[in-house]
């Protein structure tokens, strides 16, 4: 919180350094031009020969307005262009486009800094050069200024200077630009051609270079961006798969309706941000998905409270009738939510999610992304301190491992698990609270990863958190890694040729139980 | 071999009759009563029933590995899809070039700008090649599959979790166009078999009497299995593999005898469940359809053959009766079968049955006792 504000501040100082030189510069100028906008007779001139119908006089003005005119002229066009006619607005768009621009590259937000950089680069007015270096030498922000400069350096390239344009050419490949790409294609195709001259065919070279350098970065971000999203799947599937993996370890129980406390985890956010737009302030909407992780966490875990007394726990020591029930269960409530919420509904999400983080060129980072791997560290950190280092984390591992003697040793056996039943219940609703983010809410979510989270747990092995986390990383990564090469779906089926096959070197999962206990 | 037990013996008699009944009282009542008799079985009937009869094939299948040798596998549904996929482009095949495009190749195939027909196709142009592949590829499926997982002694949850993976892929598989299967609408638009036309009343006739044919044949099988030795071994399995193991027995190869055996009936089941139905998609292959398969078994009874048969019949027909009534109560109704069948009622419809005789036969036994208690008293 503290550094952001300190980083807004920074921002904001900034800004004002930059609109009081700018307010300098275009003062300097004006003086140059001897007179001020509305009293200066050729911009005055060209902005009534707009109105003109003549088509070369009107693209003269534009002309002279876009390398003349100031930003300050911009609610004078605006006025102008909300009387005009379609040919008039489409002629003005690129005078106030540019000035907007302009303005923009001073102002106090970097995204928008940024955009109109970009948007500049794109433009492929030369005149723009100097702006785009002046507000890169002031700027602080990395980003922004990578556009600013990467701008500057493709309006060069767009020039007829060979110099400079070898000089960007070769820039822009060091900086890896991804826009740069298609300008630098057409050099080397224009140097390829037969009536290059030999300028132009050394351009072409410095071009290829600098497109191959491109292109091996572009390979090494997309490697990039496809191991995060690996990582994010798996972090979902961690969160599921740890409730799963607990409760099997102690009760040896596989709770076929575990998908469908993710969904109640997921609708229960659903409801809590249809609660706080009826009920509460517009201000405070983007609080409802703090406000409804207690609300996930307690639906799910009560639901799974219910199920355990009404069902599971008449079937202990059967775990093939187990799963038959609670997928009966899973059906019903599959049903109900369909019957009750309709078929699809979704999660508008709250504002500081949205967006994301660069990290590299061309490596761009969902906040919402990074949300919910940072989720599920602190799920397995908190996991971790209350199974290893709290006396109720202790009576479950007691159970898990030997139930008869523990009950012997006066531990209410029966509550524990009652407990760590609503607890696992509770983490898959926890589950469900983040999926939101980054899928639709429907009945049939659960579905969508309950088979991915019993591989998880069959190959993860019971008893060790370990082997959840590594069997999820390894089959959520897996899944992400072979989708690009392999399709979704063969992926998936590679994945179960090779659990069939790990499972052949080590039956009971990764890390399995050693001792007498270990064949039930 | 033990002398038949009076129950064993009761059940003997019951298949004959039940077989009669099936084999030619159904089909004469079809046939030779006016059409508003009320003992007249009309067409539609005959052929629904047909299908359940070829699901019940399945369920004894499911029976004797879940039942008796004690393994859950929830990729039945699998077996059952590579069966009905094989007789299914077989029947494809013999539409020709009467298909809606006129081309020589499978509408679908025509649609998805397929030239020339894939090699896996080009077998399955002779009607026992498609019976052959239909119960050899899903057992040599099975085959595989089971022989990895029950060397790894993967069993218990482990292996019905295996097994619905399994289900879950084949499903993703078959819905795919480029595997030439027909994506998501399956195989459809069936013409002729052996020549005859499938829409005739007579031909669905010929395929029920298979059917019901076929089913004895399974049962028997089923039945011999389990009175063999190797069903004793399957049943010593169920309860306590360690001991079996310890025995001097391996279970392995036990597991996957009977593990292929189901595989086989649930191909056969797909076989004859084709041409009665018309239409083959991915959705009667995948996890749900699996775990309706067990619902069956477990409805009517484990560890009783028919138990399986009577519990794949009377689910399928409150299917079809709630399906068509009340479209969205199936999924609540199928759950709550589920959860109350494993909780009231573990033996199910046999299992009642059996208490009810029980009680029965108690009362009989002890009324007799009292009065006479009754009578020394006086």
């Amino acid at each position: 919180m503290d550094e952001g504000r300190h980083g807004m501040k920074v921002v904001i100082g900034i800004a004002m350094i930059a609109a009081c030189l700018g307010w300098f510069a275009t003062g300097s100028m004006a003086a140059e031009a001897q007179a001020n906008v509305s009293s200066s007779p050729p911009l005055e001139q060209a902005l009534a020969e707009l109105l003109s119908e003549v088509e070369g006089t009107r693209e003269q003005a534009v002309r002279l307005l876009v390398e003349q005119g100031d930003a300050s002229m911009l609610p004078r066009l605006e006025e102008l262009r909300a009387n005009a006619d379609r040919s008039l607005r489409m002629a003005i768009k690129p005078v106030i486009d540019t000035w907007r621009n302009r303005a923009n590259l001073a102002s106090p937000d970097a995204d928008t800094r940024r955009t109109a950089a970009t948007d500049l680069g794109m433009s492929g007015r030369i005149s723009a050069i100097p702006w785009l270096e002046a507000a890169a030498a002031n700027e602080s922000h990395r980003w922004p200024r990578y556009a600013m400069e990467e701008s500057a350096l493709l309006l060069k390239l767009a020039s007829d200077n060979p110099t400079s344009q070898q000089q960007a050419a070769v820039k822009l490949g060091e900086m890896r630009s991804q826009n740069a790409a298609p300008a630098l294609l057409a050099l080397v195709q224009a140097g390829n051609s037969e009536s290059a001259t030999g300028e132009q065919q050394a351009l072409a070279q410095t071009a290829a270079a600098a497109i191959e350098r491109i292109e091996s970065w572009n390979v090494w971000s997309s490697a990039i961006e496809t191991l995060f999203r690996g990582i994010s799947l798996s972090s979902i599937l961690l969160i599921m798969s740890l409730g799963l993996a607990i409760v099997f370890g102690l009760m040896g129980v596989i709770n076929m309706a575990h998908g469908e406390l993710m969904m109640i985890g997921a609708y229960a956010t659903f409801v809590m941000q249809e609660c706080f737009k009826l009920y509460f302030p517009e201000s405070w909407f983007d609080s409802y998905y703090l406000a409804a992780l207690p609300a996930a966490f307690l639906a799910a875990a009560l639901f799974g409270l219910i199920l355990e007394a009404s069902v599971i726990r008449f079937l202990y020591g059967r775990p093939l009738e187990t799963m038959l029930a609670t997928w009966g269960v899973s059906l019903i409530l599959i049903q109900g939510a369909r019957m009750y919420f309709g078929d699809l509904t979704a999660i508008t999400a709250p504002s500081w999610l949205n967006g994301g983080a660069q990290v590299l060129v061309g490596v761009f980072l969902p906040f919402n992304r990074l949300f919910i791997i940072a989720l599920s560290i602190l799920s397995v950190i908190g996991i971790y301190a209350l199974l290893f280092r709290s006396s109720i984390g202790l009576r479950v591992r007691a159970v898990t491992q030997n139930r008869s003697m523990s009950a012997c040793l006066g531990i209410p056996t029966r509550k524990v698990d009652a407990y760590t039943f609503a607890f696992g219940s509770g983490l898959a609703g926890i589950a469900g609270w983040a999926l939101t983010l980054v899928g639709n809410v429907e009945p049939g979510l659960g579905q969508n990863y309950i088979v991915d989270s019993f591989m998880v747990v069959v190959t993860g092995g019971v008893g060790k958190l370990a082997g959840t986390i590594i069997a999820s990383l390894g089959i959520g990564g897996l899944n992400k890694l072979m989708e690009p090469s392999l399709g979704a779906v063969y992926g998936k089926v590679l994945i179960l040729v090779l659990v069939i096959l790990f499972l052949q070197r080590r039956p009971s999962g990764l890390f399995a139980v050693k001792g007498r206990h270990a064949e039930g | 071999m033990p002398p038949p037990s009076s129950a064993e013996r009761h059940e003997g008699t019951l298949f004959w009759a039940v077989g009669f009944v099936l084999l030619f009282v159904l089909p004469v009542l079809n046939v030779l009563p006016a059409e508003d008799s009320w003992l007249h079985v009309s067409d539609f009937a005959l052929n629904r029933f047909g299908k359940f009869l070829a699901f019940a094939i399945l369920a004894l299948g499911l029976d004797l590995i879940w039942g008796y040798a004690g393994i859950l596998s929830l990729g039945q549904g699998v077996f059952f899809g590579i069966g009905a996929y094989c007789m299914g482009m077989h029947l494809m095949l013999t539409i020709g070039s009467q298909s809606v495009y006129g081309s020589a190749l499978p509408d679908f195939m025509v649609w998805n700008q397929v030239t020339e027909l894939p090699f896996f196709w080009k077998p399955f142009y002779s009607f026992s090649a498609a019976v052959l592949a239909g119960l050899l590829a899903p057992a040599c499926f099975a085959l595989i599959f089971g022989f990895l997982a029950f060397r790894s002694r993967i069993r218990g949850v482990y292996f019905a979790i295996i097994t619905q993976a399994l289900a879950l892929m084949a499903w993703l598989v078959f819905n795919r166009n480029e595997t030439n299967l027909g994506g998501t609408n399956g195989l459809t638009d069936f013409k002729t078999l052996l020549g005859f036309r499938l829409s005739a009343s007579d031909t669905q006739l010929a395929l029920y009497v298979m059917t019901v044919l076929c089913l004895g044949g399974a049962y028997a099988l089923c039945r011999w299995i389990i009175a063999s030795r190797a069903g004793r071994v399957l049943i010593a399995i169920r309860d306590s593999e360690q001991r079996v193991r310890f025995s001097g027995y391996s279970p392995s190869t036990y597991k996957l005898f009977v593990f292929v055996v189901s595989a086989l009936l649930a191909g056969l089941a797909g076989i004859l469940y084709v041409p009665q139905v018309g239409i083959i998609t991915p959705a009667q292959m995948g996890v749900l359809p699996s775990l309706e398969m067990v619902v069956w078994v477990a409805v009517g009874g484990r560890a009783t053959l028919v138990g399986a048969i009577v519990g794949a019949v009377g689910v399928n027909l409150g299917r079809s009766i709630l399906t068509n009534s009340f479209p969205e109560l199936w999924p609540f109704f199928l759950g709550g079968l589920f959860v109350v069948v494993v909780l009231l009622f573990p033996d199910g419809v046999m299992g009642i049955a059996k208490q009810v005789r029980g009680k029965l036969a108690e009362k009989a036994v002890r009324l007799p006792k009292t009065s006479a208690v009754e009578g020394e008293q006086a």
